[in-house]
């Protein structure tokens, strides 16, 4: 795996700049997914996917939290710096610019409007996000059962987060842990 | 003298709800509002609410709204200590998981933890989405560009996200201007 040349740390600021920048009214950690896996290879589907539960696990925000996990594991503490830098560059600036035409802003209800429209495509991306990384990490009844498991919990009736992850996550490695030995032995 | 005590007291009300807010940005608003308007009267409840209009109208997480607030007590350098504050703990600690996390990859419980979390992580992301569809600001058009954009990505995964972005934002407002 890591005998490709470093990512540049350039590329990094690049790509984080960007999908802060238009991060609007909700995250893009589908964005993200789609540019760190699926249009430059850098990462696995599955290495994303776990990293993703990490930073929603751990405190913070969710797509700051995937930013730092990425940088780390393209080019360790320089690479996390870069990418949580590059990510809240954009978002600092604009929330002190809206500030300032505070006024003109909140007044304009066409900005609300906007702000929808911009939201619902980032839920849309969310959701072919789910499908298919849900479908490629699903083969076989377990991985299968703890997806859903966590969505019924988490999403249908409310429980904590950290509760279900608790109580899901360790039962879902333990499947695949024997499932990866028997898979060797 | 009172600019210090507003730095300081910048970092002590954030560096804790940087550890303490688990799930992303709604678990500071609560906390916020109680030490900003109520504890320090920096802000008025009128003030407060239009800030987190901002925050939420801008790019970027919904926590950018302590910057803004550190913006707004302490001008430029305020904001940058807000942000610090509010970001830093919790990005070490993410840097300090991710780094013992990377280092064992490759090992068999490595990739079994791996295999295991993500369709937790899957689970998640569609917990996430209802969460944001229930809100209840979303009308059926959400619903309905959600399902629509979901599935044009289905058939031509390469569509750039910039376009859709665009295109979302154009419809909601032609509506809105149509509707108006």
């Amino acid at each position: 795996m890591d005998q490709t040349p470093p990512v540049p740390l350039g590329a990094i600021y690049g790509l984080f700049f960007r999908i802060g920048l238009f991060s609007f009214g909700g995250q893009l950690t589908s964005w993200i997914h789609r540019e760190v896996v699926l249009v430059r290879g850098w990462m696995t589907n599955e290495e994303f996917l776990s990293g993703m539960a990490l930073s929603q696990i751990l405190p913070g925000v969710n797509s700051t939290n995937t930013a730092v996990f990425v940088g780390q594991r393209l080019r360790g503490v320089w690479g996390a710096t870069v990418a949580i830098t590059a990510m809240l560059t954009g978002p600092f600036f604009a929330v002190i610019l809206a500030g300032i035409f505070y006024k003109w802003v909140v007044g304009w209800d066409g900005v609300q409007s906007i702000m929808e429209g911009v939201a619902a495509v980032a839920l849309g991306m969310l959701a072919r996000m789910g499908i298919s990384a849900g479908r490629g990490v699903t083969k076989g009844w377990a991985p299968a059962l703890a997806m859903l498991v966590t969505f019924v919990g988490v999403g249908v009736l409310r429980w904590p987060m950290l509760g279900v992850v608790a109580v899901v996550a360790p039962i879902s490695v333990l499947v695949s842990y024997y499932q990866v030995r028997s898979d060797e032995g | 003298m009172k600019d210090e005590n507003i730095y300081l007291a910048l970092v002590v009300i954030l560096a804790p709800l940087s550890i303490a807010a688990i799930g992303g940005a709604t678990g500071i608003y609560a906390p916020l509002q109680h030490e900003t308007v109520e504890l320090r009267s920096w802000l008025t409840a009128r003030e407060f609410i239009d800030l987190f209009a901002i925050a939420r109208l801008a790019p970027g997480p919904g926590s950018m709204l302590a910057p803004l607030i550190g913006w707004k007590v302490a001008g430029i350098s305020g904001a940058l200590l807000a942000t610090v504050a509010l970001y830093l703990p919790s990005s070490v600690l993410c840097y300090g998981a991710a780094r013992v996390w990377n280092r064992h990859r490759g090992k068999p419980w490595h990739r079994a933890i791996e295999s295991g979390l993500s369709p937790v992580a899957a689970g998640l992301i569609f917990s996430g989405i209802l969460a944001l569809l229930r809100l209840g600001e979303t009308g059926p058009l959400s619903w309905f560009t959600v399902a629509l954009v979901a599935g044009l990505l289905m058939w031509r995964p390469k569509l750039h996200p910039l376009l859709l972005i665009g295109c979302g934002a154009l419809v909601f407002f032609l509506l809105h201007v149509a509707g108006a």
